[in-house]
C-alpha cells in the first residue's frame, strides 16, 4: 500500500529524473531515467544492453555521486570488470572505492532441484545487503531473463518478479532492467508488462554489410520524450546516442566574414569571403581542384589563429598534404602548431552512423572554427540515410558557430541526386566545372548561391598553380565565356579584325578624296567647256555685227549711187 | 539460527559419507519452518547419525546470501559429500530432496 501511495504523491511534480551521463540519451529523454523508477532496457543479443547499463551506472558513480549496484545474472564479476576494462571504465577501482558493488547471480537449472514452494527473497536480500552496502541510488539487474531459464515455475517467477519492481520503486533506486528482446514482443517473457515507466529498446540493424546500433524510447510514462530511433555508438569511449535529428532552425546569424584563402574568389562574393558558421559546399566533376579549394580555406581559416578539423574520406593526411605542397600550400606547420586536425576514415569503414557519431566526437573533443568533410560524395549508403546524416552533421555545426565547407564529386553526366538533395542545406555553392572545347579542358568556377551576399554571375577561369589557386578574367565575348587557348585564340581574332577595321577606314577615305577629286576635275572640264562654247557664241555675234555693218554700209553706198540723196 | 559446525568431520569424512547440510531461510515463514521439519524427516530416515544441519537466516546475515549463489528461499545446501548441490523449495516432494542429495542412487546400489 505505501507503494501507491508513494507513487501518487510523486505524480503530482514534475517527474525527477536521473541523468545517465551518456551523451545524447540525456537529451532524447529530457534529462534521464525516471529517478527512483525502473527502466527496461531490451534488444536483441549483441546490441549493447550491458553496456548501456554499465555506463549508467558508472557515470552515476563517477559523475553523480550516486553509487550503483550491478547484479549480473549472466557474467561473473571478474567477466564484466574485465569486458568493460576495454572502454575505460575501471569498474574494478570503482568496486574497491565502494561506489559499485558488483553481485553475480549464477542461476544453473542443472544444480538446482527444486521441491515444493519457494519464492525470491533470497535475491532480494542479496540486493538489499549490496544496495546498503555503498548506500546505492543505482541498481542494474542484467538479465532478470536468465530466471526463467534457471527456474521452472514460471508462476512463482513471475509474482517475484512484479514484487522485485515494486520493490525497487519503494525503495527510490533509479533502475535498469535488461531483457532479450522475444519475437513480435519487446520482451522474450513479457516483462515489459511489469515495468511501465519507461521502456527503451536496442537494436543492431545490418544494412549493406555495414551494421548501425539504434536507441528508441518506446515509453515514458510522466514524461516527454524523442519518439525517433536515434543510432548510438559504442567504441573505445563508451557509449554515445545522436539526437542530432531534434535540432531546430535556432542558429544565430553571423556577421563575420573568413576568406576563402583565394582573393580572387573573394571578389566573387559580394561580401569578401564567406560568413562564418555557414555551410559551404564545393561540387565538381574528377580533378577540378576540390581540395585545393579545400586547403586554401584550411590555410586561412589556420591563418586567423583558428582550429579547423578536417575529415578526409578519400585520401590520406600525408597525401594531402604531399599533393597540396605542389600548390604552394604547407599545411605540416598548422598540424605542427595544433591549428589543423586530420580525421581520416575510409567511408565503408563503418555505417553512416557510426561516421556521424564519430565527427560528433572529435568536433566536441577538438572544438574547431572550421570544419572540412572532403568528399561527401564518398560517404556510401541510402540516398535518404545520407541526406539525413548531412543534415545532422550540418546542423551539429551551425548549432555550434562551426563553418563548414563540403566538397562533392560529382558524376561527369552532371548533378547527382545527393546534390540537388544538398542544395538546400548549403548557404553557399560553388560550382567547379571543366569547360572543354578545342580539344582541351580548363577549369572554370562560379557561384551558385551564396545567401546573404551579392555575388558575381560570372564564370571565371582558373588556374592550379605553383602558387595556389589563381583566377584568370575570363574572356567575355559576344560568343560567350572563352577559357584557356581559346580566349587567347579570340584576342588574336580581335586584334587582327580591329587593324582590318583601321585599314578598312582609311582605303573609304582614300576612296573619297579619290572620288572628290575625280569629280571635281569633271566640273572644272564642264565648266571650261561651258565658257569655250560661251567665247565661240560672243564671237560669232561680233562677226555677225561687223557683216550688218558692212552691208549697212554697202546699202548706203549704192543709195547714193543711184539717188544722189540719202533718205 | 542454529548452527552446528564441526571441521573435523569435514576433514575426514566418515565411511558411508557424511552429509553436512545448510538450510537458507528468510525469517521465520511458514515456508521455512515446513522446510526445516521436511528436513529433519528425511535425515532421520535416511541419514541417522552422519548428518549435520545448519540454519541461516538471511535476515539476520544477509552477506551469506551471495557466497553460496542463494537466490530462492528456502534453500537447502548440500555442502558435503562433493558436489555441491543446491535444493530449493520447502522440501515438500520428499522424492525429489533425496534425488536432489544424491539419497536415491546411492540407496539403489547399496
Amino acid at each position: 500500500m505505501s507503494i501507491t501511495s508513494s507513487a501518487a504523491a510523486t505524480a503530482t511534480q514534475p517527474l525527477a529524473k536521473a541523468r545517465t551521463g551518456i551523451a545524447g540519451l540525456d537529451e532524447v529523454t529530457f534529462g534521464g531515467l525516471p529517478a527512483g523508477r525502473p527502466t527496461l532496457v531490451c534488444g536483441g543479443p549483441g546490441c549493447g544492453k550491458t553496456l548501456l547499463a554499465t555506463t549508467f551506472l558508472v557515470n552515476g558513480a563517477v559523475m553523480f555521486d550516486e553509487p550503483g549496484v550491478f547484479m549480473s545474472f549472466e557474467e561473473s564479476s571478474d567477466d564484466l570488470i574485465q569486458n568493460v576494462a576495454s572502454l575505460d571504465y575501471e569498474l574494478g577501482d570503482l568496486v574497491a572505492q565502494k561506489k559499485i558493488a558488483i553481485d553475480f547471480v549464477r542461476v544453473e537449472r542443472s544444480e538446482i532441484e527444486e521441491s515444493g514452494e519457494y519464492d525470491l527473497e533470497g535475491l532480494f536480500v542479496r540486493l538489499d545487503f549490496a544496495i546498503k552496502s555503498v548506500g546505492a541510488k543505482r541498481v542494474v539487474l542484467d538479465t532478470l531473463e536468465v530466471l526463467f531459464a534457471g527456474l521452472g515455475d514460471t508462476q512463482i517467477l513471475r509474482a517475484e518478479i512484479r514484487r522485485l519492481f515494486a520493490w525497487l520503486k519503494q525503495r527510490g533506486v533509479t533502475a535498469i532492467i535488461t531483457a532479450e528482446q522475444g519475437s513480435g514482443a519487446l520482451t522474450r517473457f513479457g516483462i515489459e508488462e511489469y515495468v511501465s515507466d519507461c521502456v527503451m529498446l536496442l537494436d543492431n540493424r545490418v544494412s549493406n554489410e555495414i551494421t548501425t546500433r539504434r536507441l528508441r524510447v518506446v515509453k515514458y510514462r510522466g514524461s516527454a520524450h524523442g519518439t525517433n530511433e536515434y543510432p548510438f555508438l559504442i567504441d573505445a569511449q563508451g557509449v554515445a546516442v545522436l539526437p542530432i535529428t531534434s535540432a531546430g532552425l535556432a542558429h544565430s546569424a553571423s556577421d563575420v566574414v573568413i576568406s576563402s584563402g583565394i582573393p580572387g574568389l573573394n571578389q566573387m562574393l559580394g561580401a569578401g569571403g564567406f560568413y562564418t558558421g555557414t555551410s559551404i559546399l564545393v561540387s565538381g566533376t574528377a580533378g577540378t581542384g576540390k581540395t585545393s579549394l579545400a586547403a586554401h580555406f584550411v590555410e586561412s581559416v589556420c591563418a586567423r589563429g583558428e582550429r579547423c578539423l578536417y575529415f578526409a574520406f578519400e585520401e590520406s593526411p600525408a597525401q594531402i598534404i604531399r599533393n597540396m605542397r605542389s600548390i604552394g600550400l604547407d599545411l605540416q606547420p598548422r598540424i605542427d602548431a595544433g591549428l589543423l586536425r586530420f580525421e581520416a576514415a575510409r567511408p565503408s569503414l563503418f555505417g553512416l552512423e557510426m561516421h556521424l557519431a564519430r565527427m560528433y566526437r572529435e568536433i566536441e573533443e577538438f572544438a574547431p572554427a572550421a570544419t572540412v568533410l572532403d568528399p561527401i560524395s564518398a560517404l556510401r549508403g541510402d540516398t535518404g540515410d545520407v541526406h539525413s546524416m548531412l543534415l545532422r552533421v550540418i546542423d551539429l555545426l551551425k548549432s555550434r558557430g562551426i563553418t563548414a565547407f563540403l566538397t562533392n564529386l560529382l558524376s561527369v553526366e552532371g548533378m547527382d541526386k545527393s546534390d540537388a538533395g544538398m542544395s538546400s542545406l548549403m548557404d553557399t555553392w560553388l560550382s567547379l566545372v571543366q569547360l572543354e572545347s578545342n580539344g582541351e579542358r580548363n577549369r572554370g568556377i562560379y557561384v551558385l548561391k551564396s545567401r546573404g551576399m551579392n555575388h558575381s554571375n560570372q564564370i571565371r577561369e582558373y588556374q592550379l598553380t605553383s602558387q595556389g589557386v589563381k583566377l584568370v578574367d575570363a574572356y567575355l565575348g559576344g560568343s560567350g565565356v572563352l577559357t584557356g587557348s581559346a580566349r587567347v585564340a579570340q584576342e588574336m581574332v580581335d586584334a587582327a579584325s580591329a587593324i582590318r577595321r583601321t585599314e578598312d577606314n582609311e582605303r573609304k577615305h582614300r576612296d573619297i578624296q579619290r572620288k572628290r577629286a575625280a569629280l571635281e576635275r569633271q566640273i572644272a572640264e564642264l565648266r571650261a567647256e561651258l565658257e569655250a562654247e560661251e567665247e565661240d557664241a560672243r564671237k560669232s555675234q561680233q562677226q555677225d555685227e561687223e557683216l550688218e555693218k558692212r552691208i549697212q554700209a554697202e546699202r548706203r553706198a549704192m543709195a547714193i549711187q543711184r539717188g544722189g540723196t540719202a533718205t | 539460527m542454529s548452527q552446528m559446525t564441526n571441521t573435523a568431520i569435514e576433514e575426514s569424512p566418515l565411511p558411508g559419507g557424511h552429509y553436512n547440510l545448510r538450510l537458507y531461510v528468510a525469517g521465520q515463514t511458514p515456508k521455512s519452518i515446513t522446510a526445516l521439519a521436511n528436513l529433519k524427516n528425511i535425515c532421520e530416515e535416511h541419514l541417522v547419525g552422519r548428518y549435520q544441519i545448519e540454519v541461516i537466516d538471511l535476515l539476520e546475515h544477509p552477506q551469506l546470501a551471495a557466497g553460496d549463489q542463494i537466490l530462492a528461499v528456502p534453500t537447502l545446501v548440500r555442502r558435503l559429500p562433493e558436489p555441491l548441490k543446491r535444493i530449493i523449495g520447502n522440501l515438500s516432494n520428499m522424492e525429489r530432496v533425496l534425488v536432489g542429495l544424491d539419497l536415491r542412487p546411492v540407496v539403489h546400489h547399496e
